[in-house]
């Protein structure tokens, strides 16, 4: 039986909050930590069926134009320059294939073959040697050199913006550019594809399994349940494995027509080519503010770019509308049509640079009102949607930034280069986190075994996430039973399909539909004892009703099947869903080198019930780094003739590493969101990452008088601010 | 070519192609998959394993060099049924995510946590020759070599430092 639920109200009473087992919330321990710990877990890359080929892929060396000729490769057993070799990444839930075609080139490195080999090395060492000849043709790379466009539905604006800055006590109205960013996961994409009949097996590192089955079917030219997707562990995601990429398709072809398996392994120069990058963006915000700093006009204005005809485009304004009040208000939202690699999701697209930009602003303009960041922020938080009047389903801004400030010793900050220590200036910085909220369509089927195991499957994944532990444990709280008593099956897609990872709303969605479930489940057991499910109680294999207490394995005579169905209902439109938190950081500049070194942060979150205290903080964490990757060291440079991404590798584009990450300190506050289902759990994948920059560029203002206003904050641009 | 390898204790006889690194050696030919292939270009660490001790790039060291050298990977260092105290404290203090650079990370750890007993210094020590303390800039610098894009720094680091008994707190 399937227990259905679309979230149409608010469920005031969480069940979860009556159940006997007190798992749920607690830090448990990875379930698969003891697999991954000892290098037992196995990866899109390590499934090694009989007879298994190499898959290279080939990359053009013109920005755009066509391919003329494809030479041979000895050595190789094939090249393949299928005309379903896809063009670029599907985007995160689509549901066809991207664009295929690969004789056409739209950005330099854009996948255009496939050399196969019976060794890895021979396939490598033919695709380095393949002669391509081009008919090249000049096209856009620069995004601020091309007439953008202006998409109607992208553009908003309430009042006179114009006129509140002028008529304003304090105003501020400045430029901003972030690079574009990658996801960089630790785990090259790859595909290991396997045919038997008509049937397709690829073993790939995705996030959404039923999208992407889709999307694979479509591009190779099969129905969806002709497709196996199988990804029981992803290494890391961050967005750039929503969707189906040239490693799949190129493997599935090259499989079907060489009829053997085969593997396709992205080199990581071909991780930064081919996975979507984060736009680069350029900013300019506009703010206005009477004597009090109350905000009378809000304007924010981004340009991004993307390939042409494709139709994401980073959605960097998001938070804007509802972050803070204002009666003047304007979005502009402008794309530019340019040839550089394909443009897509990374780790919480729009508030990622979107509010950290933002909250640089805020900054400045609660230096030039003479009023505490922290203040400014709390005089601007609405009561209720700007624009819209609807109620957000909860709202913690305000405690986070208060209870953040105590925490971090807010009031030791120190006016602008007041603090020396040494060759070190040290500041403070301080930045909301917002994030958007959602939940989406999720299955799930739970099996309580005769014996009093739990068995739970779903086509979910577990990008390092947390989605094995939280599901076993929401499992094992809700039939009452240890955590090692419940078994998690995840990444197939022949099991139920899940919300997948992304957008942060995996775990709330997933988590949801096992709830769901296992509460069928409740119902059925309530039926064996004969009583209402709202009388049960299970608690560590014990089944009580009133005096009655019976062990359940005694009481079950076969196994029990619960399948969950959770969908999105009302609550998406009647309220405004989002996330929220503060960030603080303090660091030091050296006065001579303008190297900027973080010595501590601080992230206060609220993201409703935590379900794991530990993998919850672990998630934090990781945003918060991310963060100040974007505010100190990432940055895709983009060569000025041809659009080809520069920094390709791990040694040019810099994610954070050990040395420059302090000991970090994350907060959760008490929140319950009614409107997000039973749970009352929502996301906090990406809110780590919403702000966390901006407390560092802010803290490095404070430390030494530079502001930064295009990111990355490195020490040539903090030694110029510092020269001037 | 033929070449013989020793891994995690045990000798193997392979052929292989002379361009074929040790990583791919324990990866495609051994099925050793615990080690990880990041970059293939000595730049992330996941490959990390220890060579006669030491922690290497396996990416970047061929198989062909080190046929007279033990070679210890993640599989040799503990089961999931018998893990190494480093494997716990990683367990217990969630130093990792996705997992995918974690045998990278307990490679290294383990060598270099005897780098340290063996007197050698880094960047971060207070003196050169003087006793190392198991600080959370000593060991962050000595570990800079394995990214993380979970980024389980603040974790890893407390999971190294309780494996080997550090006192005090994380300064």
């Amino acid at each position: 039986m399937t227990r259905h639920l679309k979230v149409d109200a608010p469920i005031p009473d969480s069940p979860l909050d009556h159940m006997a087992q007190g798992v749920l919330g607690k830090p448990v321990s990875r379930l698969e930590g003891p697999l991954k710990v000892t290098g037992r877990a196995t990866y899109a890359a390590e499934a090694r069926p009989e007879g298994l080929l190499y898959g290279v892929l080939v990359q053009a060396a013109i920005p755009a134009g066509k391919v003329l000729s494809i030479g041979d490769a000895p050595g190789a057993m094939v090249v393949i320059h299928d005309p379903r070799l896809i063009r670029y990444a599907a985007q995160g839930m689509a549901t066809e294939g991207p664009t295929a075609g690969p004789d056409e080139v739209e950005y330099m490195g854009q996948a255009i073959a496939v050399v196969v080999a019976e060794a890895l090395e021979a396939a490598q060492a033919a695709a380095q040697a393949l002669q391509v000849t081009y008919e090249a043709k000049d096209v856009p790379v620069d995004p601020e050199a091309v007439e953008p466009e202006r998409p109607e539905d992208k553009q908003s604006a309430t009042g006179d913006l114009d006129r509140a800055m002028q008529d304003a006590s304090h105003t501020l109205d400045q430029i901003w550019h972030t690079p574009s960013h990658t996801a960089a996961a630790m785990e090259p994409h790859a595909a290991t594809a396997e045919w038997s009949g008509d049937t397709l097996t690829v073993r790939a590192g995705y996030q959404m399994l039923a999208t992407s089955r889709e999307q694979l079917a479509d591009a190779v030219g099969i129905k969806p349940d002709q497709v196996r997707l199988l990804a029981p562990y992803v290494g890391g995601g961050f967005g750039s494995k929503l969707g189906i990429n040239a490693d799949s398709v190129a493997a599935a072809i090259a499989a079907q027509q060489l009829g053997r398996p085969v593997q396709v392994v992205m080199t990581r120069q071909q991780v930064f080519d081919l996975a979507h990058r984060r736009s680069e963006t350029r900013q300019r915000i506009r703010l206005a503010c009477d004597t009090q700093g109350k905000l009378t006009g809000i304007g924010h204005e981004a340009l991004v770019s993307n390939l042409p005809g494709v139709s994401f485009s980073e959605p960097v304004t998001q938070a804007t509308p509802f972050t803070y009040q204002a009666a003047h208000r304007q979005i502009v939202h402008a794309i530019a049509r340019v040839h550089r690699s394909c443009a897509g999701s990374v780790r919480a697209p729009g508030e990622a640079v979107g509010a950290t930009v933002f909250e640089c602003a805020m900054d400045e303009l609660a230096e030039t009102a003479g009023i505490d960041p922290v203040e400014l922020r709390l005089r601007n938080i609405p009561d209720t949607e700007p624009c819209t009047g609807r109620p957000f389903s909860s709202h913690k801004l305000a405690e986070a930034l208060r209870e953040g400030a105590a925490r971090f010793n807010w009031s030791d900050r120190r006016p602008t280069g007041q603090r020396r220590e040494g060759d070190w200036y040290i500041g403070m910085g301080v930045a909301s986190a917002v994030r958007v909220n959602s939940l989406i369509e999720s299955r799930a089927r739970v099996t309580l075994q005769a014996d009093g195991r739990a068995i739970v499957e779903t086509d979910m994944t577990d990008i390092g996430t947390g989605s094995y532990t939280i599901l076993g444990q929401i499992a094992a709280e809700t039939l009452g039973l240890a955590v090692d008593r419940v078994e998690v099956r995840l990444g197939d897609s022949d099991f139920p399909p899940a919300s997948g990872s992304g957008g942060s709303f995996g775990a709330a969605s997933s988590g949801t539909s096992v709830y769901l479930a296992c509460a069928e489940i409740r119902s059925q057991i309530a039926a064996l004892i004969g009583c209402d499910e709202a009388d049960l109680t299970l608690q560590n294999g014990q089944v009580r009703t009133g005096n009655v207490s019976r062990p359940l394995d005694a009481l079950l005579t076969g196994e029990l099947t619960g399948d969950g169905h959770l969908e999105p209902g009302k609550t998406e439109d009647t309220v405004r869903q989002a996330t929220w938190g503060s960030h603080w950081a303090e660091i030091a500049v050296n006065r001579w080198t303008g190297e900027v070194r973080v010595r501590r942060m601080l992230g206060v979150f609220a993201c409703g019930r935590v379900l794991n205290e530990k993998t919850a903080r672990s998630q934090c964490l990781g945003g918060m780094t991310f963060g100040l990757g974007m505010a100190l060291t990432e940055a895709m440079a983009h060569d000025p003739r041809d659009g080809h991404i520069v920094t390709r590798d791990l040694a040019e584009y810099h994610i954070p590493c050990h040395a420059d990450v302090p000991p970090l300190e994350v907060h959760f506050l008490t929140e319950s969101d009614t409107y997000v289902g039973p749970l009352h759990a929502k996301g906090l994948g990406e809110l780590g990452i919403c702000g966390a920059g901006a407390a560092i560029l802010n803290a490095i203002h404070n430390a030494c008088g530079v502001r930064v206003r295009e990111l990355p904050a490195t020490p040539d641009k903090i030694i110029a601010g510092l020269q001037s | 070519m033929q070449i013989s390898l020793s891994v995690n204790g045990t000798s193997h006889e392979l052929t292989l192609d002379p361009r074929t690194t040790l990583l791919d050696a324990l990866r495609q030919h051994l099925g050793l998959t615990g080690t990880k292939k990041g970059c293939d270009h000595g730049q992330c660490g996941a490959c990390t394993v220890l060579l006669d001790g030491r922690r290497v790039s396996a990416c970047l060291t061929l198989a062909c060099m080190v046929q007279d050298q033990p070679v210890t990977t993640i599989e040799g260092l503990g089961t999931p049924e018998a893990l190494s105290p480093l494997q716990q404290q990683f367990l217990d203090h969630d130093g990792f995510q996705c997992g995918y650079c974690t045998p990278g990370q307990i490679c290294s750890a383990t060598a270099m946590l005897k780098e340290i007993a063996a007197g050698w210094p880094s960047h971060a020590s207070a003196d050169l020759t003087g006793p190392i303390a198991l600080t959370h800039a000593e060991i962050a610098e000595r570990m800079s070599g394995n990214l993380c894009r979970c980024a389980a720094y603040a974790n890893i680091v407390d999971a190294i430092r309780q494996a080997a008994g550090a006192q005090g707190d994380a300064a």
